[in-house]
């Protein structure tokens, strides 16, 4: 075991992290660990923009872009931490700009702004153009832009590099952080990092599901080491289904398509939206657009051989407009399903896309322990994040924003309080756990198989947490997944090595999604309403009297809904008092 | 629509400076705006952005789409547009390179025959291997569409994405093989060692140096400037080209087609003042006039970024400066 010492590490280089490590970099000494190498992190998938109120092309401002958060989160959102990001929105995309973000530029040379769904001009009235972006790799260009500077500023990256878990130890009374656990993948050794201050940056569970534009990678490793360390894991039950995955695939189709001037319909060819949301149809938030497809779909109006889909038709757009602003997901469609979008329509649904809940955080970026308290030392930026300024359903470009905005906050916070603080002593027993979770791995010598058991948890997550709910198929995964951890305890992997061995580490990643599907679920089952990403067919209606708070759920193995505790935290109000949410 | 919230306007003081946006085509942002405030209608919502672009000069598709108009609310669905009818099944036999220096320090074959689907890549079919027969079977993937560079191999004897080739674009009469790109040290199966890659990416100064005053709002960059080096902005560092080039086969040290792509995203953008610094370390013996245009890199990029071009046209540089 090799042991290291910073002042601050960072757990994960996608946009957050790599955004916190620029500022951590140049104020301590700082280490980024990654489980993938820093530019295969899913920030670079993002395709559409990242919104701020620049104004370049239209009166706009960050006061309209918070309501237009706070409205899109259906009120769960913390209203402090939505003026943040909405009002550092601006300098974050000039930052990335003078970093050399190469932006679409509008006729003058500044960076043009489009559409996007659920951003509008003065509280509704219209769609505004607010997303900054580079034709529709938006994501790719921040991830490259943010790697580029972390090596202008010499950030230290340990690559493959998995963290296992987080090293925690009462000093004084008080819980404190003392660094993490890693395993290289290419040697199978484990490192201790010491530190002063760490930051969760790793993302994203997508993988919990089927049907998911998340990459194989993103097992929710983050949530999972925090919430068997104790600490609360907030909103777990908002998970955003992205209206436009390729039917059958899940990959990614920007909602840019639609801000461009695409449109869904089906099997009949109707322009469905207009049914659901008279005012802005298309564009309407996210949570609204899946709901209606499904809703098209479980109706009997879905295309194609098993009327499993709706269509996003691009068809009346010129070829030149679609090359010019849409050129990667019109190939995907061509590459993944043979669709021409110049001539025909693609076939899309729903696809599970994006955690708002996760790690409790206040708007420092600090880690909260419960509904006050900070860990001292702990940070979390990103999607692995929740700070909340998502609520119940995440607006487009919103989470390039987020990690942007917040991840700096990260480093910056992270690197002060290193500056002014001890090392805490890592304790005797820090690898204790570690060991005895690669053991169980590496040595089970059951007869179940860690790939059947990941797709029957994605199976079931697909068939009973999608976006209907009820308590009954809530019930039936949770019931399910009992059932999967059972047969979990009987793996055995076939990889005994240490080089390299994957198989050790989608076993890891299995006991993850397991713990991180049952938290989703069991949130899922206590709030009894209908809000943002979290559709009750049983509770159909929003319920402010009884639900106008977050989720935190806690790792207890004496409470009778499957070990896990529910508690709730209030939602912090500014300025705008909830409203009946229509578009 | 009442709100609770202040009228108090935010104090960037970006709102109320009308003078700054310059009118564009006659549909001006600033004062006129007030005119367009309820604009409701569905032609607008749905609309198309209404500005020229760089890369797509020909065709102002905002003029075409506005007399078009609004899609129509319902259209006649031709039954083949509605999706493929069917979902075929297929054999092949896939043979894979094998090596894992734990274990023997010799290399071998393995073979499979796998049944696989209509919209099955590559990577699906080694994830079957993986996940139903071989768990030690070893490679790198993360997004699987194509945009994180994860999965670069040599798939009969091409560098691809393994997520990006479909089965079914494959001759599968005869058995697919895969194997580690090349001119990287194999670490296990599939997975090289990417050091030596990312060493050469560093040593072009991947990043913008702008001299001068920093300007308090973005700096401006022309649409044709912005145009100028797109197709290099594109690249993954996959390492799919670099690995297919015959003279960093042999000379390690070459920096490779993906080190200049990405100097050469910087060289030619206008907000950058380090060109002529990347243009003396590509100078080197070990720079680009290495290269032998044989064109696999262009071959090779799953991006379709133009690397031979992007090559000559730094040599260009390099050759007018130093005249």
């Amino acid at each position: 075991m090799q042991v290291h010492k910073y002042d601050v590490v960072i757990i994960g280089a996608g946009g957050a992290g790599m955004r916190a490590a620029i500022e951590a970099g140049q104020r301590s000494r700082t280490a980024v660990l990654t489980k993938l190498y820093p530019t295969r992190s899913h920030t670079g998938a993002a395709q559409g923009g990242m919104c701020a109120a620049l104004a370049n092309v239209e009166e706009d401002n960050w006061e309209w872009h918070t309501f237009d958060t706070i409205k899109g989160g259906d009120y769960l959102v913390d209203q402090d931490a939505a003026e943040v990001m909405a009002k550092e929105a601006i300098d974050a995309v000039l930052d990335l700009e003078k970093m050399g973000l190469p932006f679409n530029r509008t006729p003058e040379g500044k960076i043009d702004q489009r559409r996007f769904g659920g951003h509008t001009r003065d509280h509704g009235k219209a769609p505004v153009r607010r997303a900054c972006y580079a034709a529709d790799r938006t994501g790719h260009m921040i991830l490259q832009t943010l790697y580029q500077n972390c090596i202008k500023h010499n950030v230290e990256f340990f690559n493959e590099y998995y963290v296992l878990d987080l090293i925690m130890t009462e000093v004084d009374g008080q819980r404190r952080v003392a660094g993490v656990v890693s395993y290289d993948l290419a040697s199978g050794e484990l490192h201790v990092f010491q530190a002063k201050s760490v930051v969760f940056a790793s993302g994203g569970a997508g993988k919990v599901f089927k049907t998911t534009s998340n990459a194989h990678t993103l097992t929710g490793d983050g949530m999972a080491i925090a919430f068997r360390n104790g600490l609360p894991l907030e909103d777990m039950e908002f998970i955003q289904f992205h209206p436009t995955g390729l039917a059958g695939l899940g990959i990614l189709v920007s909602e840019a398509a639609r801000g461009e001037g695409g449109i869904l319909r089906n099997a009949d060819g109707e322009r469905f939206m207009e049914r659901y949301a008279p005012t802005i149809k298309d564009l309407a938030p996210r949570d609204i657009v899946a709901r209606s497809m499904a809703n098209e779909v479980r109706e009997g109006r879905g295309a194609g051989p098993n009327k499993d889909y709706v269509l996003l038709d691009l068809t009346h757009l010129e070829p030149a407009h679609i090359d010019a602003k849409l050129p990667d997901i019109t190939e995907f469609a061509r590459t993944y399903l043979g669709v021409e979008p110049y001539t025909e329509p693609v076939p899309v649904f729903p696809t599970c896309h994006y955690a708002m809940g996760g790690i409790p955080t206040n708007i420092k970026a600090e880690v909260l322990q419960d509904n006050e308290t900070v860990v001292p030392g702990l940070y979390a930026a990103g999607e692995v994040a929740c700070v909340s300024v998502h609520g119940s359903n995440r607006l487009g470009t919103n989470s390039l924003l987020d990690i942007n905005v917040f991840g700096k906050r990260a480093g910056i916070y992270a690197a002060e309080y290193a500056q002014q603080a001890e090392f805490v002593p890592v304790p005797d027993t820090a690898l204790d756990s570690t060991v005895a979770l690669l053991d169980n791995a590496r040595n089970g010598t059951g007869t179940e198989k860690v790939a059947a058991i990941r797709k029957d948890l994605q199976d079931t997550m697909d068939l009973n947490v999608q976006v209907f709910r009820t308590e009954e198929t809530l019930q039936a995964a949770l019931d399910d997944i009992a059932a999967l951890e059972a047969r979990y305890a009987n793996i055995s992997i076939q990889d005994k090595g240490k080089r390299f061995n994957l198989d050790l580490l989608e076993a890891v990643e299995l006991g993850f999604l397991l713990q991180l599907a049952k938290v989703m679920t069991v949130a899922a089952l206590h709030r009894e309403e209908s809000r943002g990403g979290h559709f009750r067919e049983d509770f159909p209606e929003r319920d402010d009297a009884n639900f106008m708070k977050h989720s935190m759920v806690y790792l207890d193995p004496s409470s009778p809904t499957a070990g896990i505790r529910q508690e709730t935290k209030p939602v912090i109000f500014t300025r705008y008092e909830p409203m009946e949410r229509k578009y | 629509m009442s709100t609770a919230h202040t009228p108090d306007r935010p104090e960037d003081g970006r709102d109320d400076d009308p003078q700054d946006r310059a009118p564009e085509h006659g549909h001006a942002p600033g004062h006129d705006q007030d005119d367009r405030a309820g604009y409701k209608t569905d032609a607008d919502a749905g609309s198309v952005d209404e500005r020229d672009e760089a890369d797509a000069p020909a065709v102002d598709p905002a003029a075409e789409n506005a007399e078009g108009g609004e899609p129509a609310a319902r259209v006649e669905l031709p039954e083949e547009q509605q999706g493929e009818q069917e979902i075929p099944t297929f054999d092949l036999t896939l043979q894979i390179r094998r090596y894992n220096p734990e274990v023997s320090d010799e290399v071998h074959w393995d073979e499979f025959k796998l049944t696989m689907y209509g919209t099955d890549r590559v990577l699906d079919a080694l994830h079957k291997v993986k996940w139903e027969i071989d768990g030690s079977l070893s490679f790198r993937r993360s997004c699987a569409h194509g945009v994180c560079g994860s999965d670069a191999m040599r798939i009969n004897g091409q560098n691809r994405l393994a997520c990006k080739v479909l089965l079914k674009d494959l001759d599968l009469s005869k058995p697919v093989t895969v194997e580690p790109i090349k001119g990287l040290p194999c670490e296990k199966d599939l997975i090289v060692d990417m050091e030596p890659f990312f060493q050469s990416y560093r040593e072009i100064m991947p990043f913008l140096v702008a001299g001068g005053n920093e300007p308090t709002m973005e700096r401006y960059q022309s649409q044709e400037d912005r145009a100028r080096f797109d197709d290099t902005t594109k690249c993954i560092l996959c390492a799919a080209c670099t690995s297919s080039c015959p003279v960093f086969w042999t000379d390690g040290q070459y920096f490779g087609p993906a080190a200049i792509v990405n100097a050469h995203r910087f060289i030619f953008d206008s907000r950058d003042d380090a060109g002529d610094l990347r243009l003396e370390i590509l100078n080197d013996k070990e720079g680009v006039w290495r290269c032998r245009t044989t064109f696999n890199c262009t071959e090779a990029c799953p991006r379709g970024i133009q690397v031979t071009k992007a090559i000559a046209e730094v040599k260009n540089a390099i050759l007018s400066r130093s005249m």
